[in-house]
């Protein structure tokens, strides 16, 4: 089979897989619904309980995931092909960190409890507060290790601020909600989250799309791109802000989820052969796959205990990757 | 919208005939002042005796988890909630058009008789609120006629005490006795340094239950030689968290227990 034929049979596969794990995530849950009538009650329009719980509780939960799940990985695709470092991951440019503290200062605070959607705005408030950051820091001229260090810093800030805010507490049920939060989770999240985070993650999308070609030529090295005529600030500005956009949209709603933008790129970039441009929309589905299926998992291994998604992937993302590394040692010097 | 209409109240002072609880706080005061057959589920955390005073009673109830699906099920008239870490859930309930009452966790006696008085208008059994109210009442009344003597400092896991602003300084304040942390200048939950507890000489020390069977280093505060060697000297109490956990008429037996451990000291100086 041809190199092309190939890829877009990978792409199909990848498609195909988050389409039923899609309709998979729609299906499970408490409600004992049956497989066609919860599909039919999203499309038929006459009200009742099995409709409302399709479309207010189980259709958003699904969009989100399938939302930040293709978020996670595109976006930890474009930042391993933009820094070429294969530690790249989303939260590297300190946006999670940073969103995950203006959700955290907005529990401590008493504002979440003052209107519902107070949390995932203050989140994003800061996340934007982070990234601009992260820019100054880097100034205009740059390269990929200043962003990285500037990255690191204000992640480190945001994490101690984090604690700090944990430490100082006087209530420990509000101690109690930012840990939990931080731990990520799509429980019962409603369509006004999908309402406040879809444009960002779609913006988001859009610039980081942009990059693929750029990052082909990056694959020769930042002088020899620059020579070819790719102009290394705007690449830079694409990432760091496409990156900002979608995954501050995407903690600002679900809280920090660990390792799908981190290992899904590095699963799927041996399949695609080495072109940054191929493994963009790959990793995009692989990621919304993989987080859809542990939103499914979470939901069928402890359905009353309210698992957190960041947990789940974190067991199961960690070892994952340490076979990984192990499988490839040889060819990581 | 006709489901809406179907599952939210028709008016919110009508009597709520199918309650359902997602707080532990809101449990137990449910079921200490609904109706037979009003209250319909109450939290998982309900029916856990180390967390629960009323754990047995809780059987009697079917049992929900605070997801926004199940309790949607449920079908209920009315959802009572904490203020703290269901927040998208009690959201998307309003938002499904359910009636949903929330309730701050109490950090005084005022407020557990406001959320008594609350629950009990929400209810419907307002005779059932003043009751339980006047046997607060009457119990701090008792308590305050024969104030204890003496200083008391809360130390629990991870060397954590208490100050004014909670409901365990609430509490130690109806007995009589003095909270150190007060004069160390914590407010709320905070961290007690070892030092700080040895040099402060507590005549009372409450050490919160240990009743976690497994081990954790959160206890390894416990452990110290100097704890050990201090909590020798100074009279060490034993109130069970569920006392005072959640603020109900039940934490007067928290006030109660000091108490009595105030009384032993005094009785030994003697």
């Amino acid at each position: 089979m041809s190199e092309p034929a190939r890829y877009r049979l990978l792409l199909a596969l990848l498609g195909g897989a988050t389409t039923v794990l899609f309709v998979l995530s729609l299906t499970v849950g408490p409600a004992a619904i049956g497989f066609g009538d919860s599909l039919a009650a999203l499309v038929s329009g006459d009200g009742g309980a099995i409709v409302l719980i399709m479309r207010e509780i189980r259709l958003p939960r699904a969009l989100l995931g399938l939302m930040i799940g293709a978020t996670l990985g595109l976006s930890g695709a474009a930042l391993q092909g933009y820094l070429r470092n294969p530690l790249a991951e989303p939260g590297l440019i300190g946006v999670s960190a940073s969103a995950s503290l203006g959700a955290v200062l907005a529990i401590y605070t008493g504002l979440s409890a003052a209107f519902p959607l107070a949390l995932p705005l203050s989140a994003l408030a800061a996340a934007v507060a982070g990234v601009l950051v992260v820019q100054a820091l880097a100034g205009m001229h740059g390269g990929t290790l200043t962003i990285i260090l500037a990255g690191v810093a204000v992640s480190s800030f945001a994490g101690a601020m984090t604690s700090l805010a944990l430490n100082l507490s006087p209530n420990p049920f509000a101690a109690l909600e930012i840990l939990f939060w931080m731990l990520g989770s799509l429980t019962d999240r409603s369509m006004e989250h999908v309402w406040l985070a879809g444009p960002f993650i779609l913006l988001g999308w859009a610039m980081l799309a942009m990059l693929a070609r750029p990052l082909d030529t990056l694959t020769l090295g930042g002088d020899a791109a620059s020579s070819l005529g790719v102009d290394m600030r705007r690449v830079r500005f694409l990432a760091v802000f496409g990156t900002a956009a979608c995954v501050g949209a995407s903690t600002a709603v679900a809280g920090a989820i660990g390792f799908v933008g981190l290992v899904v790129p590095h699963l799927l970039r041996p399949l695609v052969g080495a072109r940054p441009s191929r493994l963009l929309p790959a990793s995009a589905l692989g990621g919304a796959s993989v987080l859809i299926a542990a939103d499914i998992l979470v939901r069928l291994i402890a359905p009353g205990r309210d698992l957190k998604l960041g947990v789940l992937t974190a067991i199961v993302g960690a070892p994952f990757f340490l076979w990984l590394i192990w499988r490839s040692r040889g060819r990581l010097t | 919208m006709a489901a809406l209409a179907a599952c939210a109240p028709a008016r919110a002072e009508s009597v709520p005939k199918r309650v359902v609880s997602m707080n532990l706080c809101t449990d137990q005061l449910a079921m200490l002042i609904a109706d037979e057959d009003q209250l319909h589920s109450v939290s998982h955390l309900a029916a856990d005796p180390g967390a629960s005073v009323l754990a047995e009673r809780a059987g009697a109830y079917v049992v929900n988890h605070g997801l926004a699906e199940e309790i949607f099920l449920m079908r209920p008239d009315l959802v009572i909630a904490g203020t703290y870490t269901t927040r998208t859930t009690v959201a998307l309930l309003r938002r499904l058009g359910f009636r949903v009452e929330e309730f701050a966790p109490e950090t005084g006696f005022d407020d557990i008789r406001q959320n008594i008085a609350r629950m009990g208008a929400i209810l419907g059994r307002r005779d059932r609120a003043v009751a339980l109210t006047a046997a607060l009442d009457a119990g701090l009344a008792a308590l305050a006629a024969s104030p204890a003597q003496g200083s008391v400092a809360v130390y629990s896991s991870n060397s954590y005490t208490v100050g004014p602003g909670s409901l365990a300084d609430a509490v130690i304040a109806e007995t009589g006795l003095d909270n150190i942390a007060a004069s160390l200048g914590i407010s709320g939950a905070g961290r007690l340094p070892l030092e700080s507890l040895i040099t402060a000489d507590p005549d009372l020390v409450v050490t919160g239950a240990r009743r976690f069977d497994n081990p954790a280093l959160a206890q390894e505060n416990f452990r110290h030689p100097a704890f050990r060697a201090f909590a020798r000297q100074a009279v060490e109490v034993d109130i069970p968290d569920k006392y005072w956990l959640c603020g109900a008429p039940f934490t007067l037996i928290a006030a109660r227990i000091l108490k009595q451990a105030a009384r032993r000291l005094e009785a030994g100086q003697e």
